[in-house]
């Protein structure tokens, strides 16, 4: 059997929450009957969008990771859940509402909080995949028809199909140490997880200070060379996918025969140099 | 099936699908397109083919629509202030203060008809006063330019005219160098997204958020065309205090100057220009006049200062190592500019200096050679190639109203949609940003935003206008003003003055500034009435602005369900007070809201394509696109080349042609003028806006006595979330945006962004809830620490819906988040009718709880 999964491109999250707000729309008011009771208007994210910033003023990027229900293959709420929760063939794991009134605590069984507590109806919520209109024909849930920038993709594959696109898309599951098997994939989500080293190279020329384009920046840990890269037309440089606190670095700039040496660089995010002067 | 049926309707960002069951809306959704639909177009550039998906895109606020309407803030029946007797004591000091009690509609426009006859005999012409926000619930028919237009005038009214709000420095800088009164000062963007996919090496965004703005209206129709250039590797800048959501992105280089010091950028990157040979000087010297001033001031011949990037630096606290590289790869690459989210629009032209951006603006792109392949203007956001010559109407051409004077009725609709014209007799005029002192003082000053040619900015009015009625009703369409215009501590004030005997506001919601009518008129929304409209289509001084989107496509607004409680259309309410008053048939002409649907549908040149009735049942039609040999000319290009202009639009006016109709642009000169015409007839010596531009530093900036005092710059930019305050507040599902307003201890604040040095220096941490003030209000908001924002400055959206001051009304600290409290009321050029919402000065620190009076 096909299985439903979710990729989402961190790269290509702007924050519009155009998906947060459409599953509120189909969902905040309406009762699916068989699938969820209504999502409150307020307090619950379904898709729940994280913010990083990462490096310091100027050198900076931002990015976004909308997080749903993983819809986990080997899902730990299923089994605290006491028969109310289930996995269909096609992989939606499904809070059924009659049978988990009352059950508060399979809110904590969830390990990436997906699961929200209904303080009124007295039942637990989260993301259906929009099962209710998947069934009745429709080719994608509401966020990701919503989504502007192509970040959300809704896939029903066979999970052989599904190993080719996770390699040459390099796609990540969220902790994929707790062995739970999401069936939402990340693609670039670096952007979120690593940190990056940057800077801006900088010299005198004919009595005023210029950026330096074209320097190559070479990065080391202990005596072994990671990699190389080469500063842009105002002097930046940006080495990527770096691990947090992942020890001492030295960066070595050359350009045009002069050459600079940075010792001893330890960081625990992301980090911009600032200007270094040639 | 299953007892559901999908309408049609339209949007402030897009149209939609909308899914009705029982009588109620269930969802609400972007179109798709069916094999029916007309094809797409296609862009081939670089060896890469580019289509648009078969689908339209929708905004933010468009998604949170269903909860707008079904909100416990919507206004359900007519009410009546409790201590407000219209017979009797009206109280008007206790406006904003005490409460409502529920009428009947009989009672309400018994209250309103009758205070419309009396003031109207007891003080003569011009006593009534209405005015609307810029903004509206969609439809060519409901718009405020159309059913309120033709109601009012049948009345005779003072109307409140708008600053150029959107456009500011354009229109009053701007324009005088390039012409484009039409345009209100921005120019034409025709086919320039093939031109800037086959031929830029590079896009420089400068006050420029497209994808927080949408332009206007455009939805996220021009998100994907910007994916295009990243795709092909052009290299993007984006020069912004706030890292904006456009550069978080797409990437590329941020540079951030501090507010409303651009202009110091401008002339560096000029000098870089000049003095290393990097502009295209056969351009200037056949296509442009006046350059040798312009050269004189930037290399420091007429005063002593060369205008280098080291000098900027200073101003700006942009390295001038950056500014020296960026000005390089301008110069030798063909670039586009996107000066703010379309043409014409940007941050920066709201600011002390925003006629000197405009004006630099125009300057860089003239050294660069405007309309030459890939040196263009636009972000990608304007210039799709969709069909600019099939005919549908905009709001601004005035929808069933007749205006021939306010509306673009006169131009594009008589001939089109045979209605009886209409014209208000009453000629007094108050200037929206200054209605307070038109009530407070009893007299103001203002310039004209007169758009049909360069001069008609120059004619300076005066209130009250000879002979008139000074304001003694006033007729209030929505509530935004305390969340949108400036100083706005002054609107609040003012509804407190004795003078002013009546107060009715007809409106969707309660919102901050409704509170404040003597009686309230309870409006349903586009949802719950009948209209007719296109996608991004507001025609007018936004000529064509269709081409953001990918489809054109029109749109029935079927009416999805019935008004909401007592609620009504504007259109009713202005048809039944009509009827009291004995103007019934001026108004209305017999048509119902249906039957103008009908009629504007004839108007158009839709029934050559698709019968009314097919329009009526399938609810939307997507105008084809023409073949790809037949698109639009590349806007300029006909300037670029000396040819006559062969761009689809008709103005300037033949009078505005110096020489050759058609030939040139709508200057003096008719050519990109350095030295400004106009201004020199006008006012050679005005010391804020020479001729020719130069660098002044902001009347409320770094350089102010005031900076001593509040250290601090404010950015006050478009909400992201929300359509200005339409979409604020009211309860709706946007409130839970993590971005837009945070929860704390059960109320929702409106957002500052603070950068984290700022914040430690002030012991400020993330979700503390702090006072930003100046001597003008303050605000409790929540604090959000962001690198995104340069230090010394920061960042808070306009357009708070809601108001709610901890004490006295306009005289204690507003925790609904309406910024505009603290921007400053002062004209960003004397001689003008303008915002500077940009240039403003506070401080911040941690709220300690308190309401102390102001
Ligand atoms: N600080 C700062 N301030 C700014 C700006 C800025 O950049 N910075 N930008 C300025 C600009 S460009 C603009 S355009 C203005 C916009 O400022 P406004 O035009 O004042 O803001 P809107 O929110 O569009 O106002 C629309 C009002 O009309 C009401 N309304 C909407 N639809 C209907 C309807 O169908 N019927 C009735 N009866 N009422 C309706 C809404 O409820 C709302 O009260 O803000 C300006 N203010
Ligand atoms: N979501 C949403 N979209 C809207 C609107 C809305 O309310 N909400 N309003 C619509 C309307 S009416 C209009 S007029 C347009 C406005 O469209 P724009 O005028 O283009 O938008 P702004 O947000 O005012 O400004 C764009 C950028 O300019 C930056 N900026 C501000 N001051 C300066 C400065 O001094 N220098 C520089 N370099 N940058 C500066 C801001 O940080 C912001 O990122 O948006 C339209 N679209
Ligand atoms: S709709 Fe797409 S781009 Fe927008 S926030 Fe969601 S995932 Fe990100
Ligand atoms: S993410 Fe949580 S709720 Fe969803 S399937 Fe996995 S364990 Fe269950
Ligand atoms: S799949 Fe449906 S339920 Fe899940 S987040 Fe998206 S819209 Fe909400
Ligand atoms: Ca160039
Ligand atoms: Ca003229
Ligand atoms: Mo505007």
């Amino acid at each position: 059997m096909k299985k439903w999964h979710l990729i989402i491109d961190v790269e290509k999250c702007e924050d519009c929450n155009n998906c947060f707000l459409a599953c509120k729309d189909e969902h905040v008011g309406n009762d699916w009957p068989g699938y969820t009771l209504a999502q409150p208007l307020h307090g619950q994210r379904w898709m729940n969008i994280e913010r990083r910033e990462r490096g310091q003023y100027p050198l900076i990027d931002a990015a976004y990771r909308p997080t749903p229900c993983m819809q986990c293959s080997n899902p730990p709420c299923v089994k605290a859940g006491k028969g109310s929760i289930s996995q269909r063939p096609d992989g939606i794991v499904q809070i059924d509402p009659v049978k988990a009134k009352g059950l508060k605590e399979v809110v904590k069984a969830c390990p990436y909080n997906a699961i929200y507590w209904n303080e009124e109806l007295q039942v637990p919520q989260k993301c259906t995949f929009c099962a209710h209109l998947l069934d009745e024909g429709w080719k994608q849930p509401r966020c990701v028809q919503a989504c502007p920038t192509g970040a959300l993709r809704a896939e029903q594959v066979e999970e052989s199909l599904l190993n080719d696109l996770i390699e040459s898309q390099q796609l990540e599951v969220l902790h994929p140490e707790w062995g739970t098997h999401p069936a939402v994939y990340y693609k670039n989500l670096y952007r979120f997880n690593k940190c990056f080293l940057a800077g801006s190279v900088a010299r005198m020329h004919n009595g005023a200070e210029d950026c330096v384009q074209g320097a190559r920046v070479k990065l080391f840990r202990d005596s072994q060379q990671l990699c190389e890269t080469e500063t842009d037309a105002f002097g930046d440089f940006k080495i990527d996918r770096l691990e947090e606190n992942s020890g001492k670095y030295r960066l070595e700039i050359e350009f045009e025969g002069s050459s600079k040496r940075i010792e001893d660089i330890e960081f625990q995010a992301s980090l911009n140099l600032g200007v270094i002067n040639l | 099936g299953n007892g559901i049926t999908r309408y049609t309707n339209n949007t402030n960002g897009g149209p939609v699908f909308v899914y009705v069951k029982d009588g109620k809306i269930i969802r609400i959704t972007p179109i798709e397109f069916d094999e029916e639909d007309a094809e797409s177009w296609t862009i081939r550039a670089r060896g890469k083919s580019f289509t648009p998906p078969r689908k339209t895109t929708v905004n933010q606020h468009t998604l949170a629509w269903k909860s707008m309407i079904y909100s416990k803030d919507r206004l359900l029946y007519p009410m009546k202030r409790v201590d407000f007797d219209p017979n009797g004591e009206r109280n008007p000091q206790n406006r904003g203060i005490s409460g409502y009690e529920r009428i009947s509609w009989d009672e309400a426009y018994d209250i309103v008809a009758g205070e419309i006859r009396r003031v109207k005999q007891q003080y003569g012409p011009g006593a009534i006063m209405n005015g609307s926000g810029s903004h509206h619930t969609w439809g060519a028919l409901g718009y405020w330019l159309s059913a309120r237009m033709r109601f009012f005038n049948a009345l005779g009214w003072t109307q409140i005219v708008h600053n150029p709000d959107s456009w500011e420095g354009w229109f009053w800088g701007g324009m005088h160098h390039w012409g484009f009164s039409a345009h209100n000062g921005g120019g034409e963007s025709y086919n320039t997204v093939e031109d800037c996919l086959q031929n830029a090496e590079m896009v420089v965004f400068w006050s420029s958020d497209p994808e927080s703005t949408s332009g206007v209206y455009g939805a996220h129709e021009g998100t994907i065309r910007r994916q295009w250039l990243k795709e092909l590797g052009i290299p993007m800048v984006h020069i912004d205090p706030f890292f904006n959501h456009t550069a978080a992105l797409l990437g590329g280089k941020w540079l951030a100057p501090k507010p409303a010091t651009d202009s110091a950028m401008i002339c560096a990157i000029a000098y870089v220009w000049i003095s290393e040979n990097l502009y295209d000087k056969d351009y200037v010297e056949k296509r442009t006049t006046g350059f040798d001033k312009w050269q004189d001031y930037v290399l420091g011949k007429e005063d002593g200062i060369p205008k280098t990037p080291e000098w900027q630096e200073a101003e700006t606290g942009v390295p001038a190592k950056d500014v020296r590289a960026l000005a390089r790869e301008w110069g030798k690459k063909k670039t586009y500019l996107a000066a703010g989210g379309i043409h014409g629009f940007g941050g920066a032209c709201r600011s002390a200096t925003g006629t000197d951006w405009a004006r630099g603006m125009i300057y860089l792109m003239a050294m660069q050679g405007l309309g030459k392949p890939g040196v263009n203007m636009g972000g990608m956001q304007q210039g799709t190639p969709v069909d600019t010559r099939f005919f549908f109407p905009g709001y601004s051409e005035g929808g069933m109203s007749g205006d021939l004077f306010g509306t673009g009725a006169a131009v594009s609709m008589y001939q089109r949609l045979p209605s009886a014209p209409s014209v208000n007799s009453v000629k007094q005029i108050v200037p929206r940003l200054k209605i307070p002192e038109a009530i407070m003082d009893g007299h103001c000053e203002g310039y004209p935003t007169d758009p049909s040619t360069i001069e008609g900015q120059f004619f300076k009015f005066a209130y009250p206008a000879p002979g008139y009625s000074p304001v003694k009703m006033y007729y209030k369409y929505g509530g935004s003003h305390f969340g949108t215009m400036c100083d706005t501590n002054r609107y609040v004030k003012m509804y407190a003055t004795e003078s002013l005997e009546f107060v009715v506001n007809q409106g969707i919601w309660f919102e901050g500034e409704t509170k404040f009518a003597d009686i309230i008129l309870p409006a349903c929304t586009n949802f719950e009435r009948w209209d007719i409209s296109e996608f991004a289509n507001c025609g007018g001084y936004i000529q064509h602005s269709f081409t953001q989107v990918n489809h054109r496509v029109a749109v029935v607004q079927h009416k999805c369900i019935e008004p909401l409680g007592e609620s009504k259309s504007d259109f009713q309410i202005f048809s039944d007070l009509s009827k009291r008053l004995g103007l019934g048939t001026v108004f209305s002409e017999g048509s119902n809201e249906f039957d103008w649907c009908k009629r504007y549908f004839h108007a158009t040149d839709l029934p050559y394509n698709v019968s009314w009735k097919n329009f009526l049942k399938k609810g939307y039609y997507v105008v084809p696109p023409l073949p790809e040999s037949r698109r639009d000319p590349v806007a300029f290009r006909w300037y670029a080349e000396d040819r006559l202009k062969d761009t689809p639009e008709l103005t300037p006016l033949p009078g505005d042609y110096s020489g050759e109709y058609k030939r040139g642009l709508g200057t003096q000169s008719g050519k990109l003028e350095f030295e400004s015409s106009s201004l020199k007839r006008f006012d050679p010596n005005d010391p804020e806006r020479p001729p020719v531009m130069k660098y002044n530093p902001s009347w409320e900036g770094p350089h102010s006595e005031l900076y001593q005092k509040y250290p601090l710059l404010l950015l006050s930019p478009h909400p992201r979330f929300t359509f200005h305050t339409q979409s604020d507040g009211k309860d709706s599902t946007l409130n839970d945006i993590k971005d837009h307003r945070v929860l704390i201890d059960g109320y929702y604040y409106w957002i500052i962004r603070v950068n984290p040095d700022d914040a430690r220096a002030r012991g400020i941490k993330e979700n503390d809830l702090i006072k930003a003030y100046n001597d003008r209000g303050a605000v409790i908001l929540a604090a959000q620490l962001s690198q995104r924002i340069r230090p010394g400055t920061v960042h808070s959206y306009e357009s708070s819906a809601n108001y709610d001051p901890i004490g006295k009304p306009g005289k204690s600290p507003d925790r609904g988040g309406c910024i505009n409290q603290l921007t400053s009321s002062r004209m960003m050029i004397k001689k003008s009718h303008s915002g500077a919402y940009n240039s403003c000065l506070v401080q911040i620190e941690k709220w300690n709880g308190e309401g102390e009076e102001l």
